[in-house]
Order: C-alpha cells, then structure tokens, then sequence
C-alpha cells in the first residue's frame, strides 16, 4: 500500500544482498528489506557501492518502538537513478539496544543517529560522538520509547485524546489523571504486516 | 621570541542575530582560526514527534506549522500529503493547484528571509533585509486573507484546504506576481555586484557535490554545490509535473551559488504562479474527510520540496486515529551535518555567512 512513488520493490534489492553478502536479509516485504542488524552497516556499504543501486544518499534514519524491540529505519536514495530503498534493522535487544553506526558509510547519519539515541536510546557504535542532541546529559530515559515514565502495555500518557469519539466512556483515567488505559500499543496490533514472525 | 597564542572558547547564542534562533555555537577559537565547534541545540525542543502520537493525523498539522515557522504552508503540505497517501484520501483537483500556489507563494517569501539575514549577517545591516520583507510582506498578507494567519497558517487538509481564497484574493496576486520579477531584478542589481557582498560570500563555506550529497543535505544547500536534485521534478506531486520551470544549480558550492540558487528559485516560483493561476480549475476546495481517520496498519515515508530541503514525513499507523509512529526529516537540523567539519580551520566571520547561507529554522530542528 505504501510505497512511495520512487520507491524500489523491495525483493529484488534483497536478492541481490543476500547473494552478495550471504546471511544478511533476515525478512523482505513489498515495501523494505530488513537485515541482520549487527551487520546493517555491511549491507549500507554494498548498496552505496553497487553501481545497480546505487544508493548515494541517506534520505532519513529514524526508529521505531514495537515494545519487545526497537526497528531502525534507513531510507536511501539516489539522486542519478532516482529510486529510493527502504532498509530495516530489527535491534532484539530492547533493554540494551545496540547497533553499528552508519556515519562511516553516510556522513549525513550524524546528527540522525544522535536524535535517535537521543529520543530512543539506541546506541550506535562506531559513532564519532555519540551524544544527547535534544536533551541534556543527566535527562532520565528516553522519551520517545513506548514504555517512558514507566508507562506500559495497554496505556498511554496524556488527556482523554479523542474525546469526540468516547462519549460513551467519558472518564477512564488512572493514576492521579496522568494515565488513561486503552486498548491501542498492544503489542502486536502495532506491527505492519509480515517480514518477521 | 615568537608571539603564542593559547585556545579560547567562544559562546555564540543562543540569543545572538546571527544564530537565527535559539541556537548556540560552542567555538574554541585560536586567535582567529576555529579549532573546534560545537553546536547545541534543543532550547525549543517541544517533543513534538511524541506529542503527535496522541492526536488524528488532521490534529497534527498545526505542530508543522510551529516546526518550520518560516514556511508553515509547506510543512502542512508534507503531513497532509503523507496522511493522504496512507489513508488513501484523493484531493481535489482546485485544491492541488492552491497549494501549489500557496507553496511557492511561501517559498518566495521564505527566501526572502533567507537571502535578507544572510545579507545582514554578511554586514549589510538590515537594509536589504527590509527591502526583501516588502515583498515577504505581501505575501503574507495573502496568507492572512485566506486563513485568518500569516505564519501559522495551518491551511492543508487531507483532502485539500481549509478555505477557498476570496474573491479579493486574486487581483493582489495577480498584481504580486506581475510586479516581483521587477523587484527581483532590483535585488540582483543591488547585490549581486556589491564589492563587500562578493568578498564575503565567494569562496567561502564551499561544500563539494560529493560531500553535500554524503552528507544527506537538500534543498539549495545540495543544488548550490550544483546538483540539480528537486523533488517537485524527481517525484512529482500535487500538480508540479503540468508546470515548466527549471532547476537552478550553482558550480562553486560556496555561500555565493547558495545564496543565487534561491534568487533564482524565486524567479522560478513566480513562472509557476504565473502557470498556476491561469490553469486553476473551479471546483470545491476540499472533500469531505472523516475526522478522526483509521488508515490500514502500514507505514509511509512521503517528502516534499520545502524551501529548506527535503522536509519528509514518516508514519506509522496502527489502525487507531492517532500515528503509532510520526518522525519529521528535518532539512534544517540535517543540513548542518557538515557543520562541524566546514567550520574548523576557517574563520569567525565565515562561519557566520556559512551557517547564514544553510538557512536553517530553528523550529524545524529542536521540533
């Protein structure tokens, strides 16, 4: 459904990894490839370097919280062929989650890897500088992680957030009104679709 | 015995005219040669992406508006543009070509900001950058007519736009864009052959075309080192593949191209004003959309040329009304990659102009 317009089959570029570097793809779907996240900047390297891809520049690195582990996802381009790949690893990892950094392939990756570890705590290693953009060193936690300020499975922070739609059920507020619970961010619910299960 | 010198670090902001914003450079000077710098950023951080994650996708465009201040229209264009690809919501045909309208209209106008404090931090102290808000100005004023705000104007919906301009509405626009190639003209004349101007800007702050598109920058800091990458010709969108125009590129990659690319961009904006406003078809300006969307569980990465760069929008979706996920690819934070690594060795002075010349928003950067 959500392919951009530019955007490559997903397939083709994970055939052409795997048999490059053998072990890498860990999941394929129409839409991104996703690889071995310890070796996600092997696969960054080749796709820069393989003149059929080509993919020249780092578009957007962001994350994403699913609850029992963490995605990075590396949107990649080229500027000459004009496509773009959409690359995915899957850090297990959620206590501790950590990653190689693409800065050696993509000086753009930067300031991204820095929000990234910013906002989600993902470490990457072999990053020059490795620190807080945002948010100053000695915050607590990280605030875009699904479960900050201790808040879990099944709740949500904030005020009642659609009010136009729960007339029935105006007031479900926990804990001092802070919390509300709701059936939204359970677990798998959150997932896209196929790849890895 | 030989003069020694001993490092020193030099605070820059965060309130200072020539950060643009609430931006701070950490510089360790050695006499007048950078050795190091640092940039801190976040003071108006508002954890907009985790924010987001609690209201509809038509809730969220007035965050965009607040991450890029400068150019609010093309903000909510990329959020109402990827909510509408998720969702699969179809625009109207009137409704594309205003924000076409409305897009380049805020790119001359942001430009113009642009351009004018980079003027100013090159030394022209405020003259030319009140010779270019004349025009910014107006444009704003068109802003104002339509949707009742001139910079927070949260006008794209998914489906379209909040209002139809009024009647009034197009002769001013007719007579803007019949007079700002004139004015154009003016600037070039005024500037473009300023002794001062040229000593300051040539050569100075040069970023080659390996290094800019490495370095994942866009906009005219990536078409300054002369690549000729715009996303309104790359990936078409709203109705950008009916028009002519071109794609200016500078040879150098030094503040100068920077600073001319957008010149240039704006003479470009004008000729696809000139375009649009002859082609518009009547019709509503907006379908009737559901308020509290449930796009299918899926993701979307949709980008648009702002006056920046690529401003993109990543969402998540889970079912639910509210983005599971909503990241904003900021142009402004994510050109300054470089920063670090063109600011040492040169001067104080020039650091200025260059940080002037990538023309960030601090808005979009700490969102």
């Amino acid at each position: 459904m959500a392919r951009g317009p530019r955007q490559l089959l997903a397939q083709p570029v994970a055939d052409a990894l795997q048999s490059a570097l053998p072990g890498i793809v860990t999941a394929v779907t129409d839409e991104w490839v996703e690889v071995a996240s310890d070796r996600v900047d092997e696969a960054l390297r080749w796709l820069h370097d393989a003149p059929a891809w080509d993919a020249a520049q780092l578009s957007n690195l962001t994350s994403v919280d699913r609850h029992t582990h963490f995605e990075v996802v590396y949107h990649l381009q080229s500027l000459d062929l004009n496509h773009q790949i959409v690359v995915k690893a899957r850090v297990a990892d959620h206590e501790n989650p950590v990653l190689p950094s693409a800065y050696p392939v993509y000086k753009g990756a930067l300031l991204q890897e820095r929000e990234v570890y910013d906002l989600m705590g993902i470490r990457f290693q072999g990053h020059p500088d490795l620190r807080r953009l945002l948010l100053w060193e000695g915050y607590p936690g990280f605030p875009l992680r699904k479960d900050f300020l201790g808040i879990g499975h099944g709740q949500t922070t904030g005020l009642q957030r659609f009010p136009f739609e729960d007339k029935a059920a105006p007031d479900r507020m926990i804990n001092a009104g802070n919390i509300i619970t709701g059936e939204r961010h359970s677990g798998d619910a959150a997932h896209t679709g196929g790849g890895h299960h | 015995m030989p003069a020694s010198t001993e490092p020193y670090v030099l605070n820059i902001g965060p309130q200072h005219p020539s950060t643009h914003g609430v931006f701070r450079l950490r510089v360790v000077m050695d006499g007048e040669v950078i050795r190091d710098l640092d940039m801190i950023v976040g003071y108006l951080h508002r954890s907009m992406e985790k924010l987001a994650e609690e209201r509809t996708y038509t809730q969220n465009i007035p965050f965009t508006d607040r991450a890029d201040y400068l150019a609010a229209m093309s903000s909510n264009l990329g959020l109402a543009l990827a909510a509408e690809r998720l969702t699969g919501v179809v625009p109207t045909e009137r409704s594309q070509y205003l924000r076409v309208i409305f897009a380049e209209l805020q790119r001359i106008a942001s430009h113009a900001m642009a351009n004018g404090t980079l003027i100013s931090d090159a030394g022209a102290w405020q003259t030319p950058l009140l010779y270019m808000f004349r025009e910014r100005e107006k444009i704003l004023d068109l802003f104002e007519m339509t949707c009742g705000a001139r910079l927070t104007t949260n006008y794209m919906r998914i489906g379209g736009v909040s209002f139809d301009p009024p009647p009034e509405f197009w002769p001013a626009l007719a007579e803007l864009v019949a007079e700002l190639p004139e004015r154009i003209d003016e600037y070039f004349e005024l500037l473009t052959d300023n002794e001062i101007f040229l000593g300051r800007t040539r050569n100075v702050g040069i970023i080659s075309p390996e290094d800019a598109i490495n370095g994942s920058l866009t906009g005219p800091a990536l078409r300054g080192s002369g690549v000729p990458w715009d996303l309104r010709k790359a990936e078409p969108y709203c109705v950008y593949d009916r028009f002519d125009f071109d794609i200016p590129v500078g040879t150098v990659g030094d503040v100068y191209d920077r600073f001319m690319v957008r010149m240039e961009e704006t003479k470009q904006s004008v000729r696809i004003l000139q375009q649009a406003m002859a082609e518009i078809p009547s019709g509503p300006h907006k379908n009737d959309v559901a308020l509290a969307l449930r796009p299918e569980p899926g993701e979307i990465y949709s980008r648009v040329e702002s006056p920046r760069g690529e401003i993109g929008f990543y969402l998540v979706s889970d079912g639910t009304p509210a983005p599971y996920r909503f990241h904003l690819r900021a142009p402004s934070m994510i050109n300054l990659s470089l920063l670090r690594e063109m600011g040492v060795g040169s001067s104080l002075p020039n650091a200025v102009v260059t940080l002037g010349s990538l023309d960030i928003v601090v808005g979009e950067i700490d969102r």
